[in-house]
């Protein structure tokens, strides 16, 4: 038959087995757009700005596993996609961007919206491609969904320019389509792949001797599909599992021997394990800086197996004793069969002991705070609501206080930090989970980067739960000031925000307030009947909150810093009664209480 | 014992990379070099006896974990096929340089002597210039250059270090993968 080349793209977006698209129309998209008319069973979700696309494909993704895909038209469509491409990437999340771009005969002609896009995201794209004839088209999908989701996952790009979208060719696609793709030069490891037995030995015999061994699992395991693989191990070696923000869900939180989180904000005693540790069994984690610290004290005494699919990442930070490459659910299954069964030691007993000694804990004092906000999301729904979070204070309360019990419950943007990520995101996999509940949890600051998805939302009837945990200032940049800056607050001031209650109202959703534990209490549970629209609780915190324990960039446990001890350290250097607040921080809280008051009925 | 750290460090590595022969691959490869901080001594590129396949020859500095970052990172690019190091294999590397160089009438007689013992050539001549080829190991071309000078070198050109394994072996088949 013959076809468009957009026709062929969508013949092969539905073989690939696509069922949502994001994506925002422009003139190099035209013929795109005019095939996607036609089409009934992919989904085209129109966004407000081609980055709520990325980030929206990008949650996709990551609540499902599938590849997720944006489409934006040349030039500005297409550099709005950087920030979301960049995001996926960094945290190794299959997705595929397509992009429209001027005719083949303007290109390098400083055509109307023509921008480089392939170059601009070679750094940032596992893989990206110019196409520039029609008959090759097809390949290029083709291979840009292989290699997306294929070996250590990552974005693609495929760059259409506008001629080889309305070009026409004879396609078939049962025919035309390619069933297998071969690549010589890119062989990825597999869950089938080779499991090396020499490594395999070392590392049975590395854990059979250790005597404090510690599972640091990252999102490897959860990219492998290994929660249950993750588990079988820990208990049958009794090694207790800390996981990065990424690895969260890899084990359930509430498991006997999961650890939490570790690293600059990870729990004190995650980090007290891992800084004692005999042995680090390294699960697809690439012992980041905000994992590591200063990387020549961490870890010290500790011998490293590194279990890691991308063979870059083995002693890329850090030299293991034993490097392992492969596939992580399929080495763990091998590693399960031969490691021997191991009795709780002393050493699970010490953990345990530091896991009493040093709680995650905040102020009891039946104030409104982030923690209870998100203690409370958790309860409300049944620890079965997936979270999305933005980037900031918010973020790593939540990476604390969420309880994960399954993998792909949540979505947070890792490697990146990209504020803005988390309502478009939370939207995406709202599209992929409809039967879930979907809670982003974002910051006065963050949620301003994105905000306009709230009316992508509201048009498809996406009930998206925002809490806004507003403290009126950029809260973490402004802990960093306060504890390293000498207080001086450069920026982070916000002085003034929209009413956000009023603001999701005027995008159609619904808004409330919440500046006591009761309102917020209430407001949740409101939220949670609400199945057709967005909703937004505006939740009202102090601004001085800080998010303990910290281990300051750089350094070791031996710097880490929990609640009391900046209290006291505070209270030392401030004897003279000299206030924290920004001077017009009562002002602002009083007006906000005002308008609370009557915003939360 | 620290100095032998240091020297071993600091290794200099001919390594060689073959790509896909399409547009944009030496961008990929540049690319990754730049922003991963590692420094390029010299790039050669060109086609191989397979229309298809492009051999790029790169002299890099760094130590030996630098060096199995950057075979490592290479090979993450789907374009790249092969990533070979000749560093502990012998193998044969040539330069290249065209120099011209001051040839006032009463020196002619030593450059060409010069030229001579370094078996390079003459490829042209004016009433005031030679332009000299030569080929050879950086050494070697160091060292004829470094004669030069004395004449004074009015400008030149090297195409960087290329490199082939002695004996039966090759890249693309046999040759030690540098991985």
């Amino acid at each position: 038959m013959l076809m468009s080349g957009a026709q062929i793209l969508l013949e092969c977006l539905r073989k690939e087995g696509v069922t949502h698209i994001f994506g925002y129309p422009g003139g190099a998209v035209l013929p795109i757009y005019d095939a996607i008319f036609d089409c009934h069973d992919i989904k085209h979700i129109l966004v407000r700005h081609e980055q709520g696309a990325s980030h929206m494909a990008d949650g996709f993704a990551r609540s499902t596993g599938k590849v997720g895909v944006c489409l934006a038209t040349s030039g500005p469509g297409a550099t709005n996609l950087v920030t979301g491409i960049a995001t996926a990437y960094m945290d190794s999340i299959p997705m595929v961007a397509i992009t429209g771009q001027v005719r083949t005969s303007v290109i390098g002609k400083d055509a109307f919206q023509e921008a480089d896009i392939t170059g601009i995201t070679m750094p940032i794209t596992k893989h990206n491609r110019l196409v520039k004839r029609v008959e090759d088209l097809a390949s290029a999908i083709a291979e840009a969904f292989y290699i997306a989701k294929s070996g250590r996952p990552g974005p693609t790009l495929v760059d259409i320019p506008l001629d080889v979208s309305r070009n026409q060719i004879e396609f078939d696609v049962e025919k035309d389509y390619p069933k297998q793709v071969n690549i010589p030069s890119y062989r990825p490891a597999g869950p089938s792949g080779r499991v090396p037995d020499l490594q395999m030995k070392k590392a049975v015999q590395l854990i059979a001797e250790a005597e404090r061994p510690v599972l640091y699992v990252g999102g490897g395991a959860i990219a492998s599909g290994a929660q249950a693989e993750v588990t079988a191990l820990a208990e049958r070696t009794n090694i207790l599992v800390t996981t990065t923000l990424l690895g969260k869900g890899a084990i359930d939180e509430s498991h006997p021997l999961a650890l939490g989180m570790l690293g600059m904000h990870g729990n004190a005693y995650a980090n007290h394990a891992v800084n004692s540790a005999d042995l680090l069994i390294a699960v697809g984690a690439r012992f980041d800086d905000r994992v590591t610290g200063n990387v020549d004290k961490f870890a010290v005494g500790a011998r490293i197996i590194h279990i890691d699919i991308d063979p870059a990442e083995i002693g890329k930070v850090m030299q293991p004793d034993v490097p392992i490459v492969g596939d992580v659910k399929n080495i763990l299954t091998e590693l399960i069969k031969q490691v021997q069964p191991r009795e709780a030691t002393a050493w699970n007993d010490q953990i345990m002991e530091w896991k009493e000694a040093f709680p995650l804990v905040y102020p009891n004092d039946g104030n409104l705070y982030a923690e209870y906000a998100i203690e409370m999301v958790n309860e409300l729904f049944d620890h079965d609501a997936i979270m999305a979070t933005d980037v900031g204070q918010h973020q790593m309360w939540a990476a604390q206080y969420f309880k994960c019990n399954r993998p792909r419950q949540w979505i947070t943007s890792g490697g990146l930090g990209t504020m803005g990520f988390g309502l478009p995101a939370a939207i995406g996999a709202q599209f992929a989970n409809p039967d879930k509940r979907v809670v982003c949890l974002s910051g006065d600051g963050s949620i301003q980067m994105c905000i306009q998805e709230l009316m992508t939302a509201t048009v498809y009837g996406v009930p998206v739960i925002t809490v806004i945990v507003n403290n009126r200032s950029l809260g973490m940049v402004r802990q960093w000031q306060e504890m390293f800056y000498e207080e001086r607050y450069s920026a982070v001031d916000l002085q003034a925000s929209p009413d956000f209650v009023k603001l999701v109202e005027a995008y159609g959703g619904v808004g409330m307030r919440a500046t006591t534990r009761e309102q917020l209490r209430e407001a949740l549970i409101k939220a949670k009947v609400v199945t057709d629209r967005p909703v937004v609780i505006d939740c009202v915190i102090p601004t001085m909150e800080k998010v303990y324990p910290m281990i300051p960039s750089g350094q070791s446990v031996k710097e880490m810093m929990l609640r009391h001890d900046l209290e006291q350290v505070k209270a030392s250097v401030h004897a003279d009664g000299e206030t924290w607040s920004f001077a017009d921080e009562e002002r602002v809280l009083e007006q906000v209480v005002e308008v609370g008051a009557s915003g939360a009925e | 014992m620290s100095n032998t750290i240091v020297a071993q460090l600091q290794q200099q590595h001919t390594i060689t990379v073959l790509v896909d022969n399409h547009p944009g691959v030496l961008a990929r490869v540049a690319g990754l070099f730049a922003r991963r901080g590692y420094n390029i001594e010299s790039l050669a590129v060109s086609v191989t006896d397979n229309p298809e396949i492009s051999r790029m020859t790169i002299v890099v500095n760094g130590d030996h974990r630098v060096l199995e970052q950057i075979t490592k990172q290479l090979n993450k690019l789907v374009e790249v096929t092969k990533v070979v190091d000749y560093t502990e294999t012998a193998a044969v590397e040539r330069d290249l340089a065209l120099i011209k160089v001051n040839a006032e009438a009463h020196h002619r007689g030593e450059i060409m002597q010069i030229v001579e013992i370094f078996r390079g050539r003459i490829i042209d001549m004016s009433d005031k210039a030679f332009i000299i080829e030569v080929t050879g190991g950086t050494e070697k071309l160091d060292k004829i250059i470094h004669l030069l000078e004395a004449y004074g070198i009015r400008e030149m050109v090297r195409t960087g270090i290329i490199a082939m394994a002695r004996g039966s072996k090759t890249a693309s088949r046999t040759g030690r993968d540098a991985e």
